[in-house]
């Protein structure tokens, strides 16, 4: 059946599965919008006020449902907007595809009207990126697009369609199951990012060697200690984790990104490592002998100083991809794979063992809180975890983040959206109305009156699509972390960071025409949040908070893990 | 590892032959902050495949990330980093040196020594072409400089394993 380009893309998102755009319209992409609205009855599209928060909302529908995402937008100023979102998913390895649309060919590099490079820009935050100069090349391209950004580890893959191929006609033969995957030789990169059949058999047998070295270090320690990070919930093993910890009792840490891989709920989870870690996490990795890393990628904020780290221990790590390893830490053994398939291979071989000394020592580490009448975040999120434990629960970046981080108890994978590798302002509303959207059930945004106001023209998006999204905003009146940093390190001078200024976010809430709630006790927060939890529509809830709330424990940058600048 | 040593190395890249190859490469190099000393390409026997010949600075270490990192490239279908032992290098050079009836018959004599070649001569100038590794196009270069040299250009290293080893994209390196 002969198409036009435009037709050929939708086609072709509709063979992935693609149940929803995020996008915003614009002139190089009006064939594109055209075929959409014809295939309307197939696949939906959401209307974002920004291009930036389209791509964060495919990000978290990633996110929550471990699809892939799809964010459409237009040329120049529609495809850079597009940046932020792009690297943001690059930097945590979420699988979305982008695309955007371009000038015709015969305008390109004439400095046309909205004309930008984007495959240029993109190259070094998309895992892969194309221009598609030929309309016959286009249903292909898109398929690898998609078995790019989903397969190994996975990440943000970019399409660049200039107009005249979307308005281009060609043959377009529909392709299902085993025609979506890229006829490219074994050989090829592409095809090593997901081995299968035979393939898989070949590298069973060649990491089986490393394998059962990697048991036998298990096997000696005396101290272990399991890491885990995002790359768990990426690779669905969450269940091989909670089973490697109860095989061989050790106590476990998790990266920011892998919380939620093993239940808070745990008596082995000591908590999150890092520069904003729990004392128990961060002392346990001091002590351990062997450290056990999966599915992490030993970031700075994780490590401390990076000489000092875990100086007792042998490590072993098992990441997808070979370049983590070494990379930041130096390891004693390697295997490269994926998580679920390594300890799938792992775990039979490990004997029974029990380490009652060290696992007390390690729990023992963990803080007490002395309880106060204050209205304090920590307080918030544990209202919060009881009244809603499995909620989605998505954050901006900054000091609510860490504290949701550190007091939500995250019992499932997927639970917590957020941007850890970039560490983006402005992510949370994009990404919480991606993962509503998925899932069709209330999703709370834990934001910081800084980052909200980076994102808060969304709330025109949600009040519309009626998303189930409680926002709760932690009103401090500063951009919390950097005033943290200007207290501990640059003698209190509070450089830019005040916001003693509008808008009022009741007011705010009103004129998008959904529900607020001002509040400064825990009592009225659980009301609130409950009323909000039970009408699931969007609602606003702003809680004041002090301006000199610190997040702590915390280690200053580059300092051992284990020592604490602020308790 | 002292992350300040910097040595020399030579890596051999196939890659697909496509647009957009070389700045793919050559981004990653200059974002994960390495400096390329020489860089060449040109297309192999199978057209679908070219080969990029770069020489960097770095220590084992460096070098290792940067072949793992090189490898996450979609269009990177093979890396070697070169044993210079069982390696032979190659880079061209042609030097324009300013010569007179007087100067030709010296500038001949390390003509001759180097097994350079003469390509061009006017009254005022003559230019030549040299091949070799790095030390002897440099050894030339600087001799050259007595004479005076108007005008310089140079490729970037190119490289083969000796003996019956090759880089082939089809052979996987377990």
């Amino acid at each position: 059946m002969k198409l036009c380009g435009a037709a050929i893309l939708i086609e072709c998102l509709i063979e992935q599965g693609t149940e929803t755009i995020f996008g915003f319209p614009g002139g190089a992409v009006l064939p594109i919008y055209d075929e959409l609205y014809k295939r309307s009855d197939r696949i939906g599209h959401v209307l974002t006020a920004h291009e930036q928060h389209a791509g964060h909302a495919a990000d978290g529908y990633a996110r929550v449902t471990g699809k892939t995402g799809v964010c459409l937008a237009t040329s120049g100023p529609g495809a850079t907007n597009l940046v932020t979102a792009i690297a943001t998913a690059y930097m945590d390895s979420t699988p979305v595809v982008f695309i955007t649309g371009n000038v015709p060919q015969s305008l390109m590099g004439t400095d046309s009207f909205q004309e930008a490079d984007i495959s240029g820009i993109t190259m070094p935050i998309t895992k892969h990126n194309y221009m598609v100069t030929d309309v016959r090349k286009l249903a292909d391209t898109i398929r690898e697009a998609f078995f790019i950004a989903a397969n190994g580890r996975p990440g943000p893959v970019l399409v660049d369609i200039p107009k005249d191929v979307q308005i281009a006609e060609t043959e377009y033969v529909p392709a299902t199951g085993d025609a979506l995957i890229p006829a490219l030789s074994a050989s090829h990169p592409m095809m090593q990012l997901r081995p299968v059949g035979a393939a898989l058999e070949r590298y069973k047998l060649r990491v089986e060697p490393y394998v059962a070295q990697a048991a036998e270090l298990v096997e000696k320690a005396e101290r272990p200690l399991i890491y885990f990070g995002g790359g768990v919930i990426l690779s669905g093993a969450e269940r091989e984790l909670a089973e490697l910890a109860s095989r061989i009792d050790a106590p476990a840490v998790s990266s920011l990104m892998g919380l939620g891989a093993l239940s808070e709920e745990s008596a082995r989870m000591l908590g999150m490592l890092g520069m904003h870690g729990t004392h128990a996490a961060n002392i346990a990795m001091q002590r351990c002998d062997l450290l056990i890393a999966v599915g992490v990628r030993f970031s700075d904020r994780a490590l401390g100083n990076a000489d000092t780290f875990a100086p007792n221990a042998k490590v072993l790590h098992i990441d997808i991809d070979r370049a983590e390893i070494n990379k930041n830490v130096t390891t004693t053994l390697h295997i490269t794979g994926d998580a679920k398939t390594v300890l799938d291979l792992l775990l039979p071989r490990l004997e029974k063992k029990e380490h009652p000394i060290w696992m007390r020592q390690a729990q023992s580490m963990a803080e007490e809180y002395l309880s106060n009448d204050l209205f304090e975040p920590r307080k918030i999120l544990k209202a919060m975890s009881e009244l809603a434990p499995a909620i989605t629960v998505a954050t901006d970046v900054g000091q609510h983040q860490m504290w949701t981080a550190q007091h939500f108890p995250f019992i499932r994978p997927r639970q917590l959206v957020t941007s850890g590798g970039l560490g983006t302002m402005g992510f949370g509303l994009g990404a919480a109305m991606g993962a509503a959207r998925a899932l069709g059930e209330p999703v709370v945004l834990v934001t910081g009156d800084g980052s909200f106001r980076m994102n808060l023209t969304e709330l025109s998006t949600i009040a519309y699509y009626q998303f189930p999204v409680i926002v709760v905003v932690f009103n401090n009146g500063t951009l919390g972390m950097v005033r943290q940093w200007q207290t501990l390190f640059f003698g209190k001078r509070y450089s830019q960071t005040t916001l003693d200024r509008g808008p009022d976010f009741m007011k705010l809430a009103d004129a998008y025409g959904i529900r607020g709630a001002r509040v400064s006790n825990e009592q009225d927060f659980r009301r609130v949040f409950a009323e909000a939890l039970e009408l699931k529509v969007p609602y606003l809830i702003e809680c004041m908070l002090d301006i000199d709330e610190m997040v702590a424990p915390m280690v200053a940058p580059g300092s051992p893990i284990d020592s604490f600048c602020l308790n | 590892m002292d992350k300040n040593v910097r040595n020399r190395y030579t890596v051999g890249v196939l890659v697909s032959n496509e647009p957009g190859v070389l700045s793919r490469v050559s981004g990653l190099f200059s974002r994960r902050g390495f400096n390329i000393e020489s860089l060449a390409v040109g297309p192999t026997q199978d057209q679908t495949i070219s080969r990029i010949t770069i020489v960097v600075l770095g220590n084992d270490s460096s070098i290792e990330q940067l072949v793992q990192q090189l490898y996450k490239l979609i269009c990177v279908r093979k890396v070697r980093v070169y044993d210079p032992a069982n390696t032979v290098e190659r880079q061209l050079v042609m030097i324009k040196v300013a010569a007179n009836a007087s100067d030709r018959e010296g500038l001949m004599r390390l003509v001759e020594i180097f097994k350079a070649k003469v390509v061009d001569v006017t009254r005022e100038s003559l230019t030549l072409t040299i091949t070799g590794d790095v030390e002897k196009v440099s050894a030339m270069v600087e001799l050259m400089q007595d004479f005076g040299i108007t005008e310089i250009v140079r490729t970037g290293t190119v490289a083969l394993q000796r003996g019956n080893q090759i880089m082939n994209s089809e052979i996987f390196d377990l």
